[in-house]
């Protein structure tokens, strides 16, 4: 028997994997290691090797000086960390409406298909578009918000200038294609919902609410978990939207950490400093993915 | 600044197939050999594309011995794609903006020193008004091909209707801005939402208050933001905004969302850029407009201009340097130069260039020929570090002037970090 007869099925598993893992070393795990490197760094993304005119050199070692910054100079960093801190909440929102779509959607009624796919919509059209069609909705001069307030005698409320709204403002923006993407969760999950188990508890005298809190919903507990860690996952990587429909603005208000590290390292030349938050919006996320592998896990454990 | 990114300009001239043949072009640029010019350019709207392609066709036709393949990006993608090539990739010839945006190049040793170049096409007499924004330590690195006026560009038909003339003083321009608002018309129009507006109205008042050498002396890092000289800057701008002068909301608005208040007749003026003319043309009301010149504030101070400078360079890395710079020199062909500028709607700095037909940019070659220092633009002529901190304050300051102290502290903070202690 040769060496390879002998262990084929021991090396094989291995040898699928090995391309898989050969991308995810390179395109994943290195840029992680990477960014936390050049986070400790000061550099202004020129020639590593090379010198500023005044001398200083493109690439110098400032250990923890950024993060340190970061944390107690930096008062745009609080603004973008609280930001990201209303999208994580706020967006969650979008969850309980995309269940309350999918119910109504679910229903046996004709044409509700055609239906179902016009809800969907939202979800296949670029980010990029909804920011666009929205930032028109609240136009104060001509948009149909304005509008829809002037018929009704109110102000316009300039939605995307104000310093306190133009995060909100987004945030709605991105429900548009948040609802739609929960509302498809749960439908998937409603199809798996177990009839008798509906039936049992409309013998026992469940109905309405009571169905529903009792009886349906701890049936979609995979699907709630999916929403929940997509939608968490989601807000923290908002990006698009702000700068399509802010730009970070009024004067850095709507920022959040993905934004303002695009801004610090391709628009200020501080790619050190960039790096420096990215790593904690990486640390911030590994907490949720932290606690979504954990509750896998005990899942999967508590099924065998 | 990014919003500008979704104009992509799909508008190639001659349509799918040239566009095909760009891309090639571009993948094929990698493989070309030596002899070959490549040229990189940013000039990606429509008739600036083919103001372009003019130039480039006329070089061809006048050095048929060289090969020039144009890399074409779109404007605003091209800013940050500029320092991977020009790092990585070099091209030949590399269009680009002159002052501070010139300067972060020539301090990375990434342009070459084109000194010869202006000596040998007699540049240093054809172009002797923007060499100062080409030159570094005594030294040219690189060649204006266009240049265009900033002022305030305003509804004729309004000012007439309410018998209003043009205002030469600060006193007549808040006067104007009054009877405008009497009658129910926004006097000024803006949109901060990408910021570089608000560096422009700072521009404007720092230069007449303060003057060219204050100014670039605080685009340097050299002075500090909380100088009691800039207080009159800040005093007279809030002169404006109290009373509610700039448009409403200004902060939800991008340049071109501004334009729609002027263009429907409801906002009188706006301080803006030459580019704005061709909407003004499309939009068929190009004839009730008119421009004038910022106003004084001080007398005695001397006259200053925004004229933000377009120029081309070669790369430390080019590697076909004699046909670049052929390819530079070329800009002393009065005819290409003419051409170039006309076409996309700028302003040749070639003196013996054809002048200008436009009328808006008649009036701005006679303004920038009459002024005593020409600026390139706050974010230009300030380190991009700090220009993007400062419009961010300057917006604020707009629409909450009481904060103005916090902010000014803010920008010192920044300044002191970016430029050392004073």
């Amino acid at each position: 028997m040769t060496f390879w007869e002998r262990n084929q099925l021991k090396l094989a598993p291995f040898l699928f994997l090995a391309p898989a893992i050969m991308i995810f070393l390179i395109y994943v795990i290195y840029p992680i290691f990477d960014s936390i490197w050049v986070s400790l760094h000061e550099w202004n993304g020129m020639d590593k090797s090379g010198t500023k005119s005044n001398g200083d050199p493109n690439w110098r070692w400032v250990g923890l000086e950024h993060y340190i910054t970061l944390f107690t100079d930096d008062d745009e960093f609080y603004v973008s960390l609280f930001n990201n801190i209303r999208w994580l909440l706020f967006s969650l929102i979008a969850i309980p409406i995309g269940l309350l779509l999918a119910l109504f959607v679910n229903q046996r009624i004709m044409g509700m298909r055609y239906i179902k796919s016009l809800f969907y919509f939202p979800f296949v059209i670029n980010a990029v578009v909804i920011g666009v069609i929205f930032t028109w909705f609240y136009n104060p001069k001509y948009g149909a918000l304005t509008f829809v307030l002037n018929f009704f005698g109110l102000d316009p409320i300039p939605f995307l200038a104000d310093e306190n709204l133009a995060t909100y403002g987004i945030i709605i923006a991105s429900f548009f294609p948040g609802i739609a993407y929960t509302m498809i969760l749960y439908i998937t999950g409603l199809t798996g919902v177990n009839r008798e188990m509906i039936e049992a508890g409309r013998i026992d005298g469940a109905s309405g609410f009571t169905m529903l809190w009792h009886v349906v919903l701890p049936q979609l507990k995979p699907a709630t978990l999916i929403a929940v860690v997509v939608t968490i996952v989601g807000s923290l990587r908002s990006f698009d939207l702000i700068a399509v429909m802010t730009a970070g603005g009024p004067w850095g208000s709507s920022e959040v950490l993905a934004y303002k590290m695009y801004q610090e390292s391709l628009f200020n030349y501080r790619m050190g400093y960039g790096a420096a938050i990215a790593t904690i919006l990486f640390l911030i996320m590994d907490i949720y993915i932290a606690w979504f592998l954990y509750r896998l896990f005990k899942n999967e454990r508590s099924e065998k | 600044m990014f919003f500008d990114m979704l104009h992509v300009d799909y508008n190639f001239q001659g349509g799918k197939m040239k566009k095909l043949i760009t891309l090639i072009v571009l993948f094929a640029s990698t493989v070309v050999s030596a002899g070959t010019l490549v040229v990189n350019s940013n000039q990606s709207g429509e008739s600036s594309k083919a103001a372009f392609d003019a130039y480039v066709d006329a070089f061809r036709a006048a050095h048929p011995e060289v090969t020039v393949v144009v890399n074409e990006f779109e404007h605003e993608a091209y800013k940050t794609a500029i320092r991977n090539f020009l790092t990585a990739e070099a091209p030949d010839v590399a269009i680009w903006f002159a002052g501070n945006r010139m300067k972060f190049f020539v301090d990375q040793n990434l342009f070459q020193d084109v000194t010869d170049v202006w000596a040998d096409a007699g540049l240093n007499d054809s172009m002797a008004s923007t060499k100062g924004s080409l030159t570094v330590d005594g030294k040219q690195y690189g060649v204006p091909w266009g240049y265009y006026q900033w002022g305030v560009y305003y509804r004729k038909d309004l000012f007439d209707n309410l018998g209003l003339n043009v205002p030469r003083d600060w006193e007549e321009f808040k006067w104007v801005c009054a009877m405008l608002k009497k009658n129910g018309i926004t006097p000024i129009t803006i949109g901060t939402k990408y910021l570089w507006t608000a560096g422009g109205w700072f521009d404007y008042l720092n230069l007449r208050i303060n003057g060219y050498k204050f100014h670039m002396d605080l685009t340097a890092g050299k002075v500090s933001y909380e100088d009691p000289r800039l207080d009159a800057v800040f005093d007279h701008w809030r002169e404006l905004i109290d009373p509610g002068y700039f448009l409403e909301d200004h902060a939800s608005f991008s340049w071109q969302d501004a334009q729609a208040p002027q263009i429907n007749g409801e906002a009188a003026m706006y301080l803006i850029g030459n580019f704005y003319v061709p909407t003004l043309e499309s939009a068929g009301v190009v004839d009730k407009m008119d421009f004038f010149q910022f106003p004084t504030i001080y007398k005695g101070v001397g006259v200053a201009e925004d004229a933000p400078t377009d120029t081309m360079h070669i790369p430390s890395g080019a590697k076909n340097v004699e046909d670049a710079k052929k390819f530079l020199a070329f800009m002393s062909n009065k005819e290409a130069a003419t051409n170039w500028a006309k076409m996309g709607g700028m302003l040749s700095p070639n003196k013996y260039a054809d002048k200008p037909t436009n009328r808006f940019s008649v009036m701005g070659a006679k303004m920038l020929a009459a002024a005593d220092d020409i600026a390139q633009f706050w974010d230009r002529d300030a380190n991009p570090d700090m220009a993007g901190a400062s419009m961010e304050g300057f917006q604020e300051f707009m629409v909450k002037p009481d904060r103005e102290d916090k902010i000014r502290a803010r920008l010192e903070k920044e300044r002191a970090r970016i430029h050392g202690a004073l």
